[in-house]
């Protein structure tokens, strides 16, 4: 196990913004929260599941909700805390770590509070290593996990505990908690044992983050040979840059849908294509796909190397669009119905990225 | 005869002022020095420029200043807050003042406290507001601290819990203690805008000196005018209202130079720039007003959530230091910066800038002796300048909304080396008077009002809920002084949220218009 530091925080959020593709909320709250419960609980330990009790039962927790609401109705903690304990008392269990469901964006930094303030360590996995905007897009959803029996709770002490038969209601039920709930609230789910996680789950995530971020940090300092480090580390390769010059958007089934258009810097023969909802997922240059869902799309600032959010994307940006290859533990039967392109509506191929690591 | 105004800017070096015509004729101008006290300087500036001006045809004064900003930079004069805030038991993971520089922190924030109160997105309450934690609060600051910050999860969308807490303050310590709410302060982003509405409360003081000297000035001329400060968005409010509201002044420089430099032009619509000795600010306005950022905005190391003009800055300036090497011709980034008047070879000095570049390339003219850079080479020339062009090219670029073109107003002392074909520019205006184009900015500001709240498309219809989104803030805009049958709405943005049921939208939309006459 190792300790999770203040500077460690900071690569972190770097690296959660980075792989919320676009979207994943803005970890700034989230991280001001990791700040506070490690003031008030202590710090917090990286643990890998091989030093961990392997019938030890692991929680997750997230954030679930509008982050524009989020902004306003800032976490209080009995939300997260809440749900992880009403979970455990359903299973008749405690816990012995805290895990991510979605590192990327916010709920990157959000267990992490948890198990401060629960004295847990935070194990080195997730199920997603990246943002999607639903709670059966995990890679526990392709091994056959269920994402219930899972809690949703508010920060007043409601707290709904629920069973359901597939992964997708578990989404349907979730979403329609929140609502009577306040849209700013705690989510436990995919209860399951270390073994598992180890098993099933996508595994150093967190410490991937930190150091994801950590080497784009570098590339932002300007230190000489970070961009291809950075590159070489994540597998990932720059696309496109270019100059955003439209940038459509709008609002379907709850989700920020949109389309970004950008056009080379040098050759203005050359325009991207981006669709977005809530997180960037379809590249096109001329019609022909270059980076699709699951993989990810990241947009950075073509000057400082800062990555930029869908909702802060305008006209006349400059910048550099960089695929980052999905974690390898997505590469299984079952992936393209779940989040590739289809899932999305697309009706366009999943196109691997072009020697990405496997 | 025509009724006059006084516009007066206090920047980091200079004073300026103008005496402004009803048409928007600049009939005097004057440019002092900033002193140590800026009132002084106020008072110098305001002497200078109504100079042979008929002073019974002077009706406003219109003042845009540095001090509260300054103020808050160098963390001086600040006056030690309590801050409240209505929302619990939501958003006790995080303490007002979290990720506050430390000795801001120090300075401003005293006793503070998450009372239950606070509403929902759909308008309920997160709990009812708990009345006797108002009082006791009021009697921790007694004597402690003389002002309270209270902030109210969703008060942009409901605001009664921070009138009543403001009622119950007063209760408590009289009408007159220094009481500052969110919902007047800022918009969405409960942090943020509790962030802000904390600074407005330190800065009480500041402000009340500031505008007493301002009307101190102006009475001691026998000038009996309405007085008013410039916003940060370029509109105005009363004297009265800045001394509760300093901190929606604290941007309010850039804004003015950008209004003004495009009424000088007798634009609505273009890109300004504006190169000083060191860098190069663009913005873009848009009926008359600057875009603002999307990003939040720092004050003084606090992030906020004000309207600010969305600016990109470059090092492109008047004294930014040209090198001729191997590798070819290198612009900047550092720069003389205002010493470019003894340091640059055209002024006799011994470092090759822009100035010196943009001489010999015949831009500027009747600025220091020509023959001093006849040894620069052509090439060296032609390389800089096909730099600056590139980064302005760049700039504006950056800056446009759409891809029409728009005219670029070059102010500023740096402004000869903006090229007069810019690709994608529809012409560059380089207006007559843009060295107080500050000043002129704050004199012919106008009246305005805002909204910013969401609204639920489902339940009303998106036009219905826009419709009321524009009443209310023509609704603000004449409370605040605008003249009700010129009130216009200058912007709507519309920001759908992902996850909200009913199609929830966040509206924001703003209301301006000259100031009624009476």
């Amino acid at each position: 196990m190792r300790e999770l530091t203040l500077e460690d925080l900071d690569d972190m959020v770097l690296g959660a913004t980075l792989l919320g593709a676009g979207g994943g909320g803005d970890p700034y709250i989230a991280r001001l929260m990791v700040r506070q419960a490690m003031e008030d609980f202590g710090s917090v330990m990286i643990a890998s599941p091989d030093e961990l009790d392997p019938d030890g039962l692991v929680l997750t927790t997230a954030v679930i909700g509008a982050p524009t609401v989020i902004s306003e109705k800032v976490p209080a903690g009995p939300e997260f805390v809440g749900c992880v304990t009403s979970l455990a008392a359903f299973l008749g269990k405690k816990p012995v770590a805290i895990m991510p469901i979605e590192v990327g964006g916010m709920n990157t930094l959000i267990p992490i509070a948890v198990a401060a303030e629960m004295g847990l360590p935070v194990i080195d996995a997730d199920s997603m290593r990246r943002a999607f905007p639903q709670i059966e897009m995990t890679v526990f959803t392709l091994a056959g996990i269920p994402a219930s029996p899972m809690s949703v709770a508010d920060e007043k002490g409601n707290i709904v505990v629920f069973q359901t038969t597939t992964n997708q209601v578990a989404e349907k039920l979730a979403r329609a908690s929140v609502m009577q709930l306040g849209m700013a609230n705690g989510i436990s789910c995919y209860p399951m044992t270390v073994a598992q996680v180890r098993k099933f789950g996508i595994q150093g995530s967190m410490s991937y983050c930190v150091d994801l971020g950590r080497k784009l940090s570098a590339v932002q300092r300007g230190e000489v040979g970070a961009y291809d480090a950075f590159l070489e580390f994540s597998g990932g390769h720059k696309y496109f840059s270019g100059k955003v010059i439209d940038i459509d958007r709008r609002t379907t089934e709850g989700f920020a849908k949109g389309t970004l258009v950008i056009e080379h810097l040098t050759d203005p023969t050359r325009t991207m294509r981006i669709e977005i909802q809530n997180e960037l997922l379809m590249a096109f240059e001329d019609g022909k796909p270059i980076v699709t869902t699951p993989d990810l799309i990241c947009i950075l600032d073509h000057e400082n190397a800062q990555p930029i959010t869908t909702e802060t994307l305008a006209f006349g940006q400059r910048v550099d669009v960089i695929g980052l290859p999905c974690a390898p533990e997505w590469h299984q039967e079952g992936m393209l119905e779940l989040v590739g392109p289809k899932a999305f509506g697309y009706d366009v191929p999943y196109t691997p990225m072009e020697g990405a690591r496997k | 005869m025509s009724r006059l105004r006084i516009g007066i800017d206090v920047g980091g070096t200079n004073t300026d002022a103008v005496v402004v015509d009803q048409d928007g004729n600049v009939l005097a101008s004057t440019k002092a020095v900033t002193t140590p006290d800026p009132s002084d300087g106020i008072a110098a500036a305001l002497k200078a420029v109504i100079e042979g001006i008929d002073k019974s045809h002077i009706k406003q004064a219109m003042l845009g200043t540095t001090h509260p900003a300054n103020a808050i930079i160098q963390r001086k004069d600040l006056q030690q807050v309590g801050v409240l805030r209505l929302a619990a038991p939501s958003s006790l993971a995080i303490r007002p003042g979290a990720a506050w520089p430390k000795d801001l922190h120090a300075t401003v924030i005293g006793p503070s406290a998450i009372i239950k109160g606070g509403y929902e997105y759909d308008g309920s309450e997160i709990s009812p507001l708990d009345e006797q934690a108002v009082r006791d609060f009021a009697q921790k600051c007694k004597g402690v601290v003389n002002a309270i910050a209270v902030s109210c999860a969703f008060a942009p969308a409901n605001y009664e819990q921070e009138l009543r807490a403001g009622t119950i303050i007063a209760e408590e310590l009289g009408e007159d203690y220094a009481v500052s709410l969110s919902h007047q302060v800022g918009a969405i982003g409960l942090l943020e805008r509790e962030n802000a509405t904390i600074l407005n409360a330190s800065l009480f003081g500041v402000a009340k000196r500031v505008v007493d000297g301002f009307q101190g000035a102006l009475l001691s001329h026998g000038l009996k005018v309405d007085s008013y400060l410039t916003q940060n968005d370029g509109t105005l409010m009363t004297a009265e209202e800045a001394i509760r509201l300093p901190i929606l002044t604290v941007g309010s420089g850039p804004t003015n130079s950008m209004r003004g430099a495009c009424a000088l032009a007798k634009l609505s619509d273009a890109l300004v720039i504006d190169v000083g000795g060191t860098s190069a600010d663009v913005g873009i306005l848009i009926d008359g007003f600057p875009r603002e950022s999307s990003a939040a905005v720092e004050v003084g190391g606090v992030r906020t959530n004000f309207r600010m003009p969305d600016l990109i800055s470059i090092g492109l300036g008047g004294g930014t230091i040209v090198r001729d090497e191997d590798g070819g011709v290198r612009v900047g980034p550092d720069s003389v910066g205002y010493r470019v008047v003894t340091e640059a070879l055209i002024t006799g000095g011994s470092t090759l800038t822009l100035s010196d570049i943009s001489t010999k390339g015949d831009r500027l003219t009747g600025f220091g002796d020509a023959s001093k850079v006849a040894g620069v080479k052509d090439a060296t020339v032609a390389g800089a300048l096909a730099w600056v062009d590139e980064q302005i090219q760049i700039l504006c670029d950056r800056m446009k909304a759409s891809r029409t073109s728009l005219p670029l107003i070059a102010v500023g002392g740096g402004s000869h080396l903006v090229p007069d074909d810019i690709p994608g520019v529809a012409g560059v205006i380089r207006p007559a008077h843009h060295s107080v184009a500050n000043a002129f900015g704050a004199a012919i500001a106008e009246a305005s009002g805002a909204v910013d709240r969401v609204y639920r498309y489902e339940a009303e219809g998106r036009d219905a809920c826009l419709d009321d989104a524009k009443r209310l803030a023509t609704e603000a805009a004449i409370r605040a002084g605008a003249d009700a049958d010129q009130v216009r709405i200058t912007s709507v943005v519309e920001v759908p949220m992902s996850y909200l049921p009913g199609q929830g939208c966040r509206v924001q939309v703003k209301a301006a218009g000259p100031l009624a006459t009476h």
